[in-house]
């Protein structure tokens, strides 16, 4: 790592603003907080995925209830994101299992359960299959090249299809929102990311101009993209029963409500076609991805986007067009998840890379070697690279790991190693950063300073690093920078807490507001300031670098403004009676230009590592008839202490000149690797997948499509029979 | 809730006599939270499984989702807030990244506290088998956990000027 000369605080292990509190139990979630005269919420939803709502009965005692449907809407009844098409209150039409229809509140949470709510529906047939769906969300396509020109260099032509489920965020903390009416209008507490997406959404549903709603966030136990868009939604509902009753409202929803109803990642299908020639050099890259959006359009138009740009991975090619659909099925929508299209498709791309390796008789760090992007190389976009570290993250990798050495000796074994090679760009996509326009202050305070962004703290460390680069652009010390609620009455707009842009993009904005209050300071300390010359409060807003420049409408350009690279390397092995996989090592190495607070950043790297085992091996969100059965962490599993290998981290520094300190993100970029990584890992021990996750099922029945061959049974000898390369040599041309 | 008066139970919360006129079956969990008003203890699932509603019961780590009150009857019921933030185990977490978000991190403190002095590193990994963490991963909370053992052995009375000045500003 780089010495950070000069630098007090950033660069530095300093300790985090919240960790006080959060240890010692003093920090208030949404469920640890009341009101007086606080009322407890219910919410009533579809039973049937798709159809008509006929009738609405309730048995039982409802007096003293407060009861809301779509018609106590004083605005308009939609979850106001992009599409505007959900209602936040279903009115006739039913288009997912668990939509919600009405809501319920009491002050005595017995009463509340005691009502039982009949509804009638009338029933459509519903659709289950992405591919059969006859309605788009978003259809988008990349084009570079002339494929027919690609082609025609190819020696060799690989194809395969590739396939991801679903993933639950399981932030532990489930959503919540407690609703308070405040002088005709609202103020919403709640766990969330992104509190000015809930103060607009409020202020559609309610009819409510900007001043009469008020959104503050709560300590948040974890967000992943689950706390991106659905709180929203919550918030809705808790501020609907809040304004009819004239009290407070506050729904907070249990494990299984969280699971069956909210939103998780795209389930995808991506086809790929390659042309290579035979020393293994790329020369035209065909893809298709079909993402299931689910049954409304949330995010799934801009999930798509990243999915695609990030879908060749992070190699050179001349010639490549990828396309790709987010259509809706009659399913709970699905929505931002840690990664946002790009774990899909790059998962699609790795395994791909190893099966056109197999194919040509290459190792696969050789054809990653051949086809990494390299400085001045363009990606599928048209996007000129000038900074470019998939090389390097390679070549560290695979030396740390001793890739090359660990192979030949667990060749044969029920034992495998693979690895990923991947990217991921920081910000919004295209513009959207200039869309956002974001905004951040920055107050003078006798100490130092007040930091004032809607950025939220949701255990990412939001707070301490935003004050790290404070500090150190203001010559103050880390203590004497202060950072304010996420309150709306108090912060600007400074756009969500997604993206990997909370660092890069707001951090960048803050070191401006911070220079110039150095500049406004000159010798003077801040309370000398604030004696001679008042209050001292700056804002800035993101300016875009001339450098960067996207066409939205022809899909070219620079999708982003900067890329983070990184390469994971796992090792598995493979139970031989129950086909169980366990990785038993992991290396990862990450780019991600500086780390502003080392441990923080490397905590990103850590947790978003599990996250992608998670992904890779247990994590399946089993759907029956449109309405996920397993809504219970008793049978949808996550990796615990046991499932989780040592993660070796190692951070390269090569700093973006657009970024804080030279920052680029870092919290989306762990879950991208450690899926292909590990189907790699089995593919070395000669098991064919092209899907995950991979529970023991899906290895089985691949490795039963090998006859006379897979992990011997036997617990005395656990080495298995090496399939004959006739059986591998079909294996590799099966597309 | 039934309508009839129920029958007072007694234990004993962080050392204090405590009782409560809570239904006997009410969930340990909630007692704690609503009628003690001690919010420290979480909850991520009220199944049993993730382990965020950790609390001791005479000394052994429970789910107090899973455990009515009537079975605290008589015992001593330890919560995260009776370390008061002072605990080298509290102290370790903030300092090596063991708690990001934090809404798992009381549970996984009463649970570490559970593995005695100075757990090894299958013992830890053993012993919280049963807390989920969905943000770090679980290396920081091991890195935590050995280094609070660490400091017991060497340096046990030794107190860290910065973290005890913010720990008495959050009270
Ligand atoms: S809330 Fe008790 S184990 Fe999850
Ligand atoms: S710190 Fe977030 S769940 Fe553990």
């Amino acid at each position: 790592m780089r010495s950070s000369r000069g630098l007090k605080a950033v660069g530095r292990n300093v300790l985090r603003k919240d960790g006080v509190e959060k240890v010692s139990g003093a920090a208030r979630y949404i469920d640890d907080l009341s009101f007086p005269n606080l009322l407890h919420a219910r919410t009533i939803r579809s039973t049937i995925p798709s159809g008509h709502v006929v009738d609405i009965q309730y048995h039982g005692d409802t007096t003293g209830f407060t009861i809301v449907d779509h018609r106590d809407v004083p605005g308009r009844n939609i979850v106001a994101l992009i599409d505007d098409d959900q209602p936040c209150l279903a009115e006739r039409t039913i288009r997912h299992f668990a939509e919600p229809i009405v809501l319920l509140a009491h002050e005595n949470r017995e009463r509340l359960n005691a009502v039982d709510v009949q509804i009638a529906y009338r029933e459509a047939t519903p659709n289950f299959d992405p591919a059969a769906s006859k309605t788009s969300f978003k259809t988008i396509a990349i084009e570079k090249g002339s494929l027919d020109e690609g082609f025609a260099a190819a020696d060799v032509v690989v194809e395969g299809e590739y396939r991801a489920g679903h993933q639950e965020q399981l932030y532990i903390e489930p959503n919540g929102a407690i609703a308070v009416p405040a002088g005709g209008g609202i103020t919403l507490y709640g766990s969330m990311q992104c509190p000015y997406y809930v103060h607009r959404a409020l202020k559609v549903l309610l009819g409510l101009p900007d001043h009469k709603v008020r959104v503050i966030q709560t300590e948040t136990g974890g967000g992943f993209g689950g706390k991106e868009e659905y709180p929203s939604m919550i918030a809705g509902h808790a501020a609907l029963l809040a304004l009819k009753a004239g009290r407070p409202v506050k729904l907070v929803y249990d494990r299984v409500e969280d699971m069956v109803a909210t939103t998780k990642r795209h389930p995808a299908v991506i086809h790929h076609r390659t042309g290579v020639t035979r020393d293994g050099r790329l020369t035209a890259i065909d893809i298709d991805a079909l993402f299931d959006g689910g049954a409304y359009a949330t995010l799934s138009a801009v999930v798509l986007s990243r999915g695609l740009i990030h879908a060749s991975g992070p190699y050179r090619c001349d010639h490549v067009r990828i396309r790709g659909r987010a259509v809706m099925t009659n399913t709970p929508p699905n929505g931002a998840f840690r990664g946002f299209g790009a774990p899909q498709t790059q998962l699609a791309a790795e395994i791909h890379m190893d099966r056109i390796a197999g194919q040509l008789g290459l190792d696969p760090v050789r054809v990653r070697e051949i086809n990494a992007l390299r400085p001045g190389d363009t990606t599928a976009t048209g996007q000129r690279l000038g900074d470019c570290s998939a090389l390097q993250v390679l070549r560290a990798a695979v030396e740390r790991s001793a890739f090359k050495r660990r192979r030949r000796a667990l060749a044969g074994t029920n034992r495998g190693i693979g690895l990923a090679l991947f990217f991921h760009g920081s910000g919004f996509t295209g513009g959207g950063e200039v869309a956002l326009a974001s905004k951040a202050s920055l107050a003078l305070t006798g100490r130092g300073a007040r930091i004032f962004v809607a950025s939220t703290e949701i255990g990412q460390g939001t707070r301490t690093m935003h004050a790290q680069i404070v500090a150190d652009t203001l010559g103050v010390p880390y203590d004497c920078v202060e950072v304010n609620a996420a309150d709306t009455g108090e912060v600007p707009n400074s756009g969500p807490t997604v993206a990997s842009r909370t660092c890069m993009v707001v951090g960048r904005i803050l070191q401006r507001c911070a220079e110039e209050m150095r500049e406004r300071l000159g010798t003077l300390t801040p309370g000398e300031y604030l004696r001679t010359h008042g209050p001292l409060v700056i804002t800035k807003q993101y300016e875009k670098s001339s450098a960067i420049a996207w066409d939205d409408h022809s899909y070219r350009g620079d999708a982003y403004g900067s890329y983070g690279w990184a390469c994971d390397v796992v090792e598995v092995e493979v139970d031989p009676d129950t086909w169980q996989v366990k990785p038993t090592a992991f290396t990862t190495v990450h780019e991600i230009g500086k780390a502003i607070h080392p441990m923080l950043a490397s905590g990103q790297i850590e947790g978003g590592s599990a996250q992608g085992i998670g992904y890779a091996l247990f994590e399946e969100v089993v759907m029956r008839d449109g309405r996920m059965a397993n809504c219970q962490l008793t049978n949808y599993i996550v990796p615990t202490t046991l499932d989780t290998p040592a993660i070796d981290v190692v951070m390269l520094e090569n700093p973006y000149k657009h970024g804080p300190f030279g920052a680029k993100g870092v919290g989306e970029m762990p879950i991208d690797g450690p899926a292909p990584a590990i189907i790699n890992a089995l593919r070395h021990m000669g098991i064919d997948l092209r899907e995950i996750p991979a529970t023991p099922e899906k290895i089985m029945a691949a490795s039963a499509e090998r006859t006379g061959s897979g992990i011997t049974k036997s617990r005395s000898a656990r080495r298995y029979t090496k399939p004959s390369s006739k059986t591998l040599h079909a294996l590799r041309e099966k597309p | 809730m039934l309508f009839v008066r129920s029958p007072r139970v007694i234990f004993s919360l962080n050392g204090k006599r405590t009782r409560t006129n809570a239904h006997p079956m009410k969930r340990l969990l909630d007692v704690l939270r609503e009628d003690c008003g001690l919010t420290g203890t979480k909850e991520g699932c009220g199944e049993g499984e993730c382990g965020a509603c950790t609390v001791l019961l005479n000394g052994a780590p429970v789910n107090s989702c899973l455990v009515p009150l009537v079975h605290a009857a008589g015992s001593r019921v330890t919560t995260i807030e009776a370390l008061g933030g002072r605990h080298r185990l509290q102290r370790a977490f903030v300092e090596h990244g063991g708690a990001q978000c934090g809404i798992c991190t009381p549970g996984m403190i009463m649970a570490a506290i559970a593995l005695g002095p100075r757990p090894s590193i299958e013992g830890i990994r053993a012993g919280l088998a049963g807390n989920l963490c969905r943000c770090t991963g679980y290396s920081s909370i091991y890195r935590s956990i050995a280094d609070a053992s660490r400091r017991a052995l060497v340096r046990p009375a030794q107190k860290h000027a910065a973290f005890e000045r913010r720990a008495r500003r959050a009270r």
